[in-house]
């Protein structure tokens, strides 16, 4: 049973080492297209909600304390605390998805999604007289898309396989000798957690005074 | 792997931290620091990704030496795609 368990964490970690490398080529994409279109991606990053982006960290640094304290709970043995704190796993998953689509809906407003109807009109930041090329401005919001679309989707398989934990949880399945499932989604859900750490600076922060 | 069990001041600690970090963070993008608000924004994420990595993903507990190993050699992985890929790009206009 112990090696068991072993093997499986270490395969978890395997995959998120696969994670890292999936997520990594979409950063390194970003970091290009930025040094490339340093002025687009700037007037981009501006018209993106500071304050929803830092709610929405908020929101999954919270998630996060929660899955780490039901891990911690089921190895006490305290199953309803652990049913608890799973429950609010999935309100802070659900919040974070919905906050995330507010903003998604509030670019599609301002047609900044890519496509047809894309329409972006800004100056270059600190030269009012000159236009930013809405080409290129258009590659940043493809980068946004792609990356918040990416890292959404994790959250709501992450909010799934934590809705059917919370069930299994419920009926008494996890307990001090065997809780390897809540661990291992514990440690996917921290994983996706640090992707939106890297993913809020980058996007939404270091633009903001240039 | 971690069976002793962290006292629950430790993951309040780290929580409080992470929030901490993430308000002085969003602050400090206010601030124009020139090229240093990206080198204080990415400093202070991976202060953050570090808290995760080592408190709640139990990386500083573990007394499985292979996850080290993994999360070691997934970094360097990752540290080879970007240094040699921004290397190419940052370097093309130089002739």
């Amino acid at each position: 049973m112990e090696q068991q368990k072993h093997a499986a964490t270490l395969g978890m970690w395997l995959f998120l080492g696969t994670e890292i490398m999936f997520f990594g080529g979409m950063f390194c994409a970003y970091l290009i297209y930025r040094y490339w279109y340093f002025n687009e991606f700037a007037a981009s990053s501006r018209t993106l909600d500071i304050w929803l982006g830092t709610i929405n960290t908020a929101v999954l640094i919270c998630s996060s304390l929660t899955v780490a304290l039901a891990v911690r709970a089921t190895q006490m043995g305290r199953r309803k605390l652990t049913v608890l704190l799973l429950l609010a796993t999935l309100v802070f998953g659900l919040a974070f998805l919905g906050i995330k689509g507010v903003e998604w809906y509030d670019k599609f407003e301002e047609h900044h999604i890519p496509g047809a109807s894309f329409h972006f009109e800004a100056a270059v930041p600190q030269h009012p007289g000159l236009k930013i090329d809405p080409q290129h401005a258009q590659i940043f919001f493809s980068l946004y898309f792609a990356m918040t679309g990416m890292h959404a989707l994790h959250m709501i398989i992450g909010v799934g396989l934590f809705a059917v934990l919370t069930f299994y949880a419920w009926r008494g399945r996890y307990g001090p000798d065997y809780y390897t499932p809540l661990e291992n989604a514990g440690l996917y859900w921290h994983f996706v957690d640090i992707i939106w750490i890297y993913l809020f600076p980058l996007l939404y922060l270091i633009d903001r005074k240039k | 792997m971690s069976e002793h069990i962290l006292p629950i001041r430790l993951y309040v600690t780290i929580w409080a931290a992470l929030l901490c970090l993430t308000v002085i963070t969003a602050a400090v993008a206010f601030v124009d620091l020139g090229a240093f608000n990206t080198v204080v924004a990415l400093v202070i994420a991976s202060a953050k990704a570090l808290l995760v990595v080592l408190f709640f993903m139990h990386v500083k507990y573990t007394s499985e030496k292979m996850t080290k190993v993994v999360f070691v050699a997934a970094l360097f992985w990752l540290l080879i795609l970007l240094t040699l890929s921004l290397a190419d790009y940052t370097t093309r206009l130089w002739s």
